[in-house]
């Protein structure tokens, strides 16, 4: 998957409380979510992000609960990628099962900054600061995670493959 | 003759025992049968959601499906009851055997190893992210998303990547007032929130020999706030008193071989572990007790997953008994589940807490994660037994989150400022 868009930049360890406020999660509404994705980060947020933008971030990205309204937020309010120097462990199951690529890459980063224009190659795990001429390999993916993200995410995996269906 | 196998960690046993394969070793990805699948209010309309949009219609197993709306409930408004209603109509037409609402609901992760539906040596997945509490009693639990959990009720099995084990080793005796909290968030403090990240944390030595169930899944419960998959210890005497008569099921006691693999091992001496303070927004900003200086406090919360339990409740009636809270100090007490509530009432604590001006809430999540039963306005501060403190956690943006064991919430109840119980006992 090739994506290119404007970066948004974000700071270490962002949980889930500021990707999405627990005091919204009495709704699983996506684009209720989207409305108020990163609102304790940055209030105006929600508003200012266009379709296909990115987000970058440093280390323990989505760190914090369980929500998969973190992910369908962020997904829901157009982002196309996520990319941090390390993820935490549930949001990174999260994105992988419902199809939202995210990135590790310990210098790519460092090197975006807020409206910068990136591009990402999922397949070739390639991140590109276009506003500043620089490329970044991002983590390799093990082939098991690709799997799913061809399937279009876990559920479409177990439907493909039939198993415990009854 | 078979192979012989490599020394084993407790996690690495379970995780092999539940892929129907002799060993494992970290980095492997595994597909394993699950015993427990567990989801709320918050997590569990996705799952279920998820679930039948895949056309899928029974779930693996009735027993093995749990469903606990405890966060917004007693019905916090229109939006949350119809959250709770896609449970209560799942859990009829699956006839789940374990599903609580109305005077049966507790917090999940006091619930469950209340009730023995979770036991030792457990495979456990949650939609909850402090899934990993019931490491307290050998099980192997973890939290996981809410398409996670809707897999899992569909085919009762999982993927799950073998983690490497970080083991902590506690030596000495506790201090007076030090519980499992104090020593959780002492570990924090010092690795950080991403200090265990994608491991699992392996707690023992004889400091944990010694420690009471209500403390090991306390610590447990917080593995997460460091990054980590699960926390575990080892079962042993303790959690054999713990199990007997409430398992519901057959139990099996995992231990880790000598020789077994580790990524990392710290050691602590608990004589130099006091109780500890989190100072906003990062349960790894932490301080000794007597390093915290004044710091005025509008409100105390004793409860939630990690310290609503029965020892909790005791401790704080122990340093409330007699006392008032302080003017402009709110204290809210929420025991864990309608078990402990029962208790604390026929031990005499309610009284206690009620001439103390606390209020006393059914159990719930509520405030702990902002959602009910005692939000923070703008500018105020509370200090909370819960396991978060990040910005916004309680209520308000600008509130502050300060997290103690609740020896010090109940003494800081009493100050108005965080105190050290000595102040007030
Ligand atoms: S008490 Fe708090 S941390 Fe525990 S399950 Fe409820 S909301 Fe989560």
């Amino acid at each position: 998957m090739k994506l290119k868009g404007n970066a948004w930049k974000f700071g270490a360890d962002v949980d889930t409380d500021r990707i999405i406020p627990a005091r919204y999660l009495n709704t699983s509404d996506s684009a209720e979510l989207a409305k108020h994705c990163m609102e304790d980060e940055d209030p105006a947020f929600a508003a200012k992000v266009r379709s296909g933008d990115i987000i970058a971030a440093d280390k323990n990205f989505g760190c914090g609960s369980s929500r998969e309204h973190a992910p369908i937020a962020i997904k829901a309010a157009g982002v196309s990628c996520v990319i941090a120097k390390s993820f935490a462990r549930i949001f990174y199951r999260n994105a992988f099962n419902m199809g939202l690529p995210i990135l590790e890459s310990e210098d790519a980063p460092d090197s975006i900054a807020t409206g910068d224009i990136v591009a990402v190659d999922t397949a070739l795990g390639e991140i590109t600061n276009v506003t500043k001429g620089l490329r970044f390999k991002a983590r390799p993916i093990p082939p098991f995670m690709q799997g799913l993200v061809a399937a279009g995410g876990l559920l479409e995996f177990i439907k493909k493959t039939g198993v415990g269906l009854n | 003759m078979s192979p012989k196998i490599r020394p084993l960690t407790i996690t690495e046993k379970i995780l092999a025992r539940h892929a129907g394969v002799k060993e494992v070793t970290p980095g492997e990805l595994i597909n394993a049968e699950v015993d427990i699948a567990l989801g709320n209010d918050v997590t569990a309309p996705i799952a279920i959601h998820e679930f039948k949009r895949i056309g899928a219609k029974k779930v693996f197993n009735r027993n093995k499906v749990v469903l606990v709306p405890d966060h917004f409930t007693p019905n916090k408004d229109i939006k949350s009851a119809n959250q709770c209603k896609i449970l209560h109509d799942f859990a009829k037409e699956q006839k789940l055997t374990h599903y609580y609402e109305g005077g049966e609901v507790g917090v999940e992760h006091a619930l469950l190893p209340e009730k023995g539906v979770v036991v030792p040596g457990d495979l456990v997945i949650g939609a909850d992210s402090h899934t990993c509490t019931y490491g307290g009693l050998g099980a192997f639990s973890t939290g996981v998303g809410s398409t996670d959990l809707a897999a899992a009720m569909i085919t009762g099995r999982l993927w799950f990547k073998v983690p490497e084990t970080m083991r902590f080793v506690f030596k000495g005796r506790l201090n007076k007032w030090v519980g499992g909290k104090d020593l959780i968030l002492h570990v924090i403090g010092e690795i950080g929130v991403d200090g265990a990240l994608y491991r699992a944390m392996e707690f023992t030595g004889p400091a944990i020999d010694n420690l009471g169930m209500d403390s090991r899944l306390a610590m447990c419960n917080m593995a997460i706030e460091a990054g980590a998959k699960s926390g575990i210890i080892a079962p042993d005497k303790i959690t054999r008193a713990y199990v007997a008569g409430r398992a519901e099921r057959p139990y099996k006691f995992y231990s880790s071989d000598e020789g077994a693999q580790y990524c990392e091992t710290l050691e602590y001496d608990c004589l130099e572990i006091e109780p500890k303070v989190a100072m906003p927004h990062l349960p790894s900003n932490t301080k000794n007790i007597s390093e915290v200086g004044k710091i005025t406090i509008d409100q105390v919360v004793i409860g939630s997953c990690t310290n609503g339990r029965l020892e909790d409740l005791a401790v704080a009636a122990r340093i409330l008994k007699g006392k008032k809270t302080a003017k402009n100090c709110r204290l809210i007490i929420i025991p864990a589940t309608p078990f402990i509530y029962a208790q604390a009432m026929k031990k005499g604590w309610f009284d206690i807490f009620l001439k103390a001006g606390a209020v006393i809430s059914p159990p719930t999540c509520g405030p702990c994660l902002g959602g009910h039963m005692g939000v923070l306005a703008a500018g105020e501060r509370a200090v909370a037994t819960t396991n978060r403190n990040f910005i916004g956690r309680m209520g308000d943006v600008k509130s502050e989150v300060y997290l103690t064991n609740p020896a010090v919430a109940a003494a800081t109840a009493v100050k108005g400022r965080i105190a050290h119980p000595d102040e007030v006992v």
